[in-house]
């Protein structure tokens, strides 16, 4: 007979007291600290996504709001050689890893210029397509195995995304060929309109690990320090196998720019959740520990806000080529596009 | 009554809904949401949760379990979020819905219509500007349907709805809310099947459906072109007749469409005229389609859809030859 139960983990709760027995023993008092400010730069950047996308200068845009701890505290847990398999969402993820900052406003504008995937960034592109990167990701596991390399997969899927038939199939593979792969679902309650209720009849997400046959955990997503601790775990554990990890979150704010959640949630879930905001909980740690004040926090939003302005700033000088459209479909250039691309630049792209 | 596309179809599937108890609506966010485009908003509230309901997010088993309800004596109108994402569901409908009637002589049918956005100019993110209409046209066994306007879509989908065969119907975002029409109350119907000339004339035949029927009638007016406009409103099966009637009668033929060049519908309507009429063309056939490589990202797609320059370009170069 089969049994099996999903543990929850929690380290660090709403009010910032820590469950010592839990406690990651390499989170230094300066780790967190980084991570810490890494949360409020990826809500900064989200905020600064938002008012552009607002003004017209940013095409559509997924904010992250509410799921800093999800995404600083896996970044993280990532050593340098693992790679990174992402959704839509994980901005905070992208720029914890170093992806450049002008790209990300370029892309996000608009243009798959900013998608140029920096070397030894160890990830792959946006994926818009839900849940569509996971074979991926099981995918380039398995290569890392063949080819012998020490390094895991880190993916993200949304609670929406555990219902495609391509997220099954991507933890089944991985379970049977014991890849090296950590499996993050960003349970954020909400899948554009569709609470997570109507997503699966299944008590949690994280147990779909029973049934490929991996491990499965679920922790609380807006702790940080769960976050960190069940991912640096997964990516110890990872060569003998795949681990699913349910990180429970809420998704603060609209879907994208173009939703409007008035339409079908209420007020009052949002400030429930509100209360179990990501950061407020380890500013408390911090502040309590003498780590962090105010001035600092005032420090540092002003660097990283000029940070984020000078990106914004460079992102704005870029001009698109439209013939590199035509240059970037094939390794050559068929005959029959070359025509294609003469013809559009002798008429100027008939604009 | 004036209405935008959005309204119009909401009113089709209102009409659909009332008249028909077996037909049931479901899909991603059609329910409390209404849809993200709203095209089924409004009608949770009105028909109830068990005909208007939200789906879990997978678009194969959306089509696939339409299909099980179609079988059974359903009549689903599941939705697919956008076409960029039908591809999941793809294989249910190439292998299953195009497939059951003939696989089966005609003892099983799939009478069910699976709508879903198409194509770009509204500066979305990769994957929602999609223009896949050949890949299903090129199935056989579906009916393709794609309205390029509030009337057309609502008397499309309404005709839609009284056949026995799976339908595809192809909304164009771009039109969903660009322009009011008038749209009579009630139910009427708009052929499957049959092309609509929109404009007669005599020069020049120009082969057009969906985001380009605008684009073509705007350049035609402005440009005093004494061109026939066509707008093919259905895909597949291809009203071949009207398309190469016109021909003989202007001798000339301008194809336009928002999907690739390559191997896109214009190839197909460029053949058959060449089939039945070649000896009557005094130009060679054009082509006026996007490139061929997929949709880019928002940036880019000013200088991959067709502009009206472009539209024009290729008439004055056709009625020059
Ligand atoms: C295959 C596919 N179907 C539909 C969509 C449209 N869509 C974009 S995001 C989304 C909801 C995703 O929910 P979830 O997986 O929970 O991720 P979240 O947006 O909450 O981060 C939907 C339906 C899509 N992008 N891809
Ligand atoms: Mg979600």
């Amino acid at each position: 007979m089969f049994e099996g139960a999903i543990d929850y983990l929690q380290v660090l709760d709403e009010q910032g007291n820590v469950d010592q027995a839990n406690f990651p023993k390499d989170l230094t008092d300066q780790k967190i600290v980084e991570m810490y400010k890494y949360m409020l730069f990826a809500r900064a950047l989200d905020a600064k996504m938002l008012s552009l996308q607002r003004q017209g200068r940013a095409a559509t845009y997924a904010p992250l709001i509410g799921e800093e701890a999800t995404q600083i505290g896996s970044a993280f847990a990532f050593r340098q050689q693992d790679v990174f398999v992402p959704n839509f969402r994980q901005h905070g993820v992208f720029l914890a890893r170093g992806f450049p900052l002008d790209n990300f406003f370029i892309y996000w504008k608009g243009y798959e210029d900013g998608g140029k995937v920096p070397e030894n960034f160890n990830g792959t592109a946006v994926c818009v397509p839900v849940a569509s990167q996971m074979p991926h990701a099981t995918g380039i596991a398995f290569a890392l195995k063949h080819m012998n390399k020490d390094a895991a997969v880190i993916s993200y899927v949304g609670d929406g995304g555990t219902s495609e038939g391509d997220f099954y199939e991507a933890i089944n593979f991985a379970g049977v060929w014991k890849t090296p792969l950590v499996s993050i679902i960003e349970n954020n309650q909400w899948a554009i309109s569709v609470p997570r209720k109507d997503q699966s009849a299944a008590q949690t997400l994280a147990q779909k690990a029973f049934a490929a046959g991996i491990k499965g955990v679920q922790v609380d997503g807006n702790d940080l320090f769960a976050v960190y601790k069940a991912v640096s775990d997964a990516i110890a554990s990872s060569k003998s196998g795949p681990t699913l990890i349910e990180c429970v979150t809420y998704r603060m704010s609209m879907h994208t720019t173009s939703d409007d959640p008035t339409k079908y949630r209420t007020e009052e879930e949002v400030a429930e959740w509100k209360k179990r905001d990501p950061i407020a909980r380890v500013k408390a740690y911090l502040v309590r520990k003498n780590l962090w004040n105010d001035e600092m926090e005032k420090q540092t939003g002003d660097e990283q806000l000029k940070k984020i302005d000078e990106a914004v700033e460079n992102a704005e000088q870029f001009k698109p080529d439209p013939r590199s459209m035509y240059e970037n479909v094939y390794s050559f250039m068929p005959d029959t596009l070359k025509a294609e691309l003469d013809a559009a630049t002798a008429a100027n792209f008939w604009q | 009554m004036q209405m935008n596309m959005v309204s119009a179809l909401n009113d089709a599937l209102s009409i659909i809904l009332k008249q028909d108890s077996k037909a049931v609506i479901f899909g991603e966010d059609v329910g409390k949401d209404g849809g993200v485009f709203r095209v089924t908003d409004g009608l949770q509230a009105k028909f109830g949760e068990d005909r208007v309901m939200d789906s879990p997010l997978a678009e194969s088993g959306i089509i696939g379990a339409a299909i099980g309800m179609a079988l059974a004596g359903l009549h689903p109108l599941p939705e697919i979020q956008f076409a960029g994402f039908m591809y999941l569901g793809f294989d249910q409908l190439v292998s299953h819905a195009a497939r059951y009637r003939m696989r089966t002589r005609s003892t099983l049918k799939v009478p069910m219509i699976v709508r879903t956005p198409v194509s770009g100019g509204v500066r979305a993110l990769e994957h929602h500007s999609e223009s896949p209409e050949v890949l299903y046209a090129h199935a056989g066994g579906l009916i393709v349907v794609e309205p390029s306007g509030p009337y057309d879509a609502k008397g499309l989908l309404i005709a839609a709805s009284k056949l026995e065969d799976p339908v595809v119907f192809l909304e164009p975002t771009k039109l969903y809310r660009l322009f009011k029409e008038d749209v009579p109350e009630g139910a009427y119907e708009v052929p499957i099947g049959k092309a609509n000339v929109v404009k007669e004339g005599s020069k020049l035949t120009i082969v057009t459906y969906g985001t380009m029927v605008p684009v073509v009638k705007s350049v035609v007016e402005s440009k005093k072109t004494d061109a026939e406009i066509i707008d093919l409103r259905t895909i597949n099966p291809l009203d071949e007749s009207t398309i190469v009637n016109s021909v003989k009668k202007t001798t000339r033929l301008l194809i336009v469409h928002e999907a690739p060049l390559s191997f896109g519908v214009g190839a197909e309507v460029a053949a058959r005229v060449a089939e039945k009429a070649i000896y009557e063309l005094e130009a060679p056939i054009m082509r006026v389609a996007s490139p061929s490589f997929p949709y880019p990202d928002p940036g880019y797609e000013r200088y991959y859809v067709p502009t009206e320059k472009k539209v024009a370009e290729a008439i004055d170069k056709i009625l020059k030859d």
